[in-house]
């Protein structure tokens, strides 16, 4: 428990939604745009998503073949660790899972990177991404994701911070170890649970 | 695969210490325009920083509620076991909750619990050419390289471009001019100023890029785009920009 900071109070908490993650607000209309890279336009034809590593069958979608899988939604909360919470979104594209299944894990597998078309890198371990809790989306609130939300295509990991979420993913690499991605390794946390405030290194 | 594009450039370090929470004290604040304040803090340990970097501010209520927000650091990197000084530059936001308590109650003696540096990325080391372009409240980050540059008598690595609202709305007004240095106007300019105003155009960027040099930008997203856009029409190559967008952050 941090002291106390001279006459600061805070917002009314009886107000605070109970989807709010500690030290998150409601960014309510607002949907920031956080990345480091200039802005790349990614044209669908040219897209491609692939999972490779440790799997049996490295598998490339094209944009085509991966409209062509089971579709998948999350309805629900996104948290990004610069502070604002989005309630109540829709996301559609397909299950983590559906791909994985495709490509087959191997046993001794335990973490992924998620790489980006723009080189960006995030890592994750492995559970976290399968058993519903992963997609790749291409439609935010029942329209495209643009290219500055990520778009054609991005990684959901709606329970993480949202850099978790890479932007312009291409694909997942699995590994059998951690190997901290982008954000990671310029002082973020390797996990990134908001509901524990894992925001930096040592949280 | 043929789609991918250069991306985030750089080898970034590997994982370090924890960053941990320091108690600082309130030293000085110094109004840099009608809206914003830096605030001049002590740290108690050392803390080595680069040009660019950002640190976290958390406010506690006494009911264990947390209000938390980064803030670029404006001062530059001093001396090779770091500083024990930094400087936060604040602007204030309309209902902003933790920009109103630091602006409306906070006095020079306080103290504020912070931690950093953060951000590796978006840092300048010192050494190599750099184009640094700020629309508006972004400069506060760039004013570190800039700073940095100057005190160690290198302001030829750097150019700096800002665009502004008029010339109220510039940071560091006093401090900034210099052969390094170039203010654009969006809304007001000061009488007689040539270039007139408007919006950051490829004219504006293409007389300061000399080729190699990395490109640092600061501001709203839209400014971040607009000044992307020229900046690749200048002959800029992608993987030499690097970009930090400031959301709405209260």
């Amino acid at each position: 428990m941090p002291g106390t900071t001279r006459g600061f109070l805070g917002r009314s908490r009886a107000e605070r939604d109970p989807r709010l993650p500690p030290g998150q607000y409601d960014a309510r209309d607002d949907w920031p745009v956080l990345h480091a890279e200039a802005t790349p336009r990614i044209t669908t034809d040219r897209w491609t998503f692939t999972v490779e590593g440790l799997v049996d069958e490295p598998t490339t979608w094209t944009w085509a073949q991966m409209h062509a899988l089971a579709p998948s939604r999350y309805a629900g909360d996104i948290h990004c660790v610069t502070t604002w919470s989005k309630l109540g979104m829709t996301f559609d594209g397909v299950s983590v899972d559906t791909l994985l299944a495709a490509a087959r894990p191997q046993p001794p597998a335990t973490h992924v990177v998620a790489f980006s078309h723009t080189g960006y890198t995030t890592n994750l371990p492995l559970a976290d991404v399968t058993d519903g809790k992963a997609w790749v989306v291409w439609d935010a609130e029942g329209t495209a994701l643009t290219a500055e939300h990520g778009g054609p295509a991005r990684l959901l990991v709606p329970h993480l911070y949202f850099w978790k979420s890479a932007k312009w993913v291409a694909g997942l690499r699995l590994l059998d170890h951690d190997d901290p991605g982008f954000w990671e390794r310029n002082g973020y946390h390797d996990r990134g649970d908001p509901w524990l405030e894992q925001r930096y290194r040592g949280d | 695969m043929s789609s991918v594009m250069p991306g985030p450039p750089a080898a970034p370090p590997l994982p370090g210490p924890p960053i941990r929470w320091q108690t600082a004290r309130v030293l000085a604040i110094h109004d840099e325009t009608p809206r914003t304040k830096t605030f001049r803090l002590r740290l108690p340990h050392r803390t080595r920083h680069m040009a660019g970097q950002y640190f976290v501010l958390r406010l506690t209520a006494p009911d264990g509620y947390t209000a938390s927000r980064a803030y670029s650091l404006s001062s530059p990197p001093e001396g090779p076991d770091g500083s024990t000084m930094i400087d936060l530059t604040v602007e204030l936001l309309d209902d902003g909750e933790v920009s109103t308590y630091l602006h409306e109650v906070v006095q020079p003696g306080d103290e504020l619990e912070v931690r950093g540096p953060i951000g590796a990325f978006f840092a300048w080391d010192g050494h190599g050419p750099a184009l640094l372009v700020a629309g508006g409240s972004g400069i506060s980050p760039l004013m570190a390289m800039l700073r940095l540059a100057r005190n160690t008598a290198r302001p030829d690595l750097v150019r700096l471009l800002v665009s502004v609202r008029g010339p109220g709305d510039l940071y560091f007004a006093d401090e900034l001019p210099g052969p390094e240095t170039t203010v654009i106007y969006t809304r007001t300019a000061p009488p007689g100023d040539p270039r007139g105003v408007g919006r950051l155009t490829p004219s504006d960027i293409a007389p300061l890029v000399r080729g190699g040099e990395t490109v640092f930008v600061c501001g709203s997203t839209g400014f971040a785009d607009a000044a992307t856009t020229a900046l690749l029409a200048a002959g800029v190559p992608t993987h030499l920009i690097r970009v930090e967008r400031f959301g709405p952050s209260g």
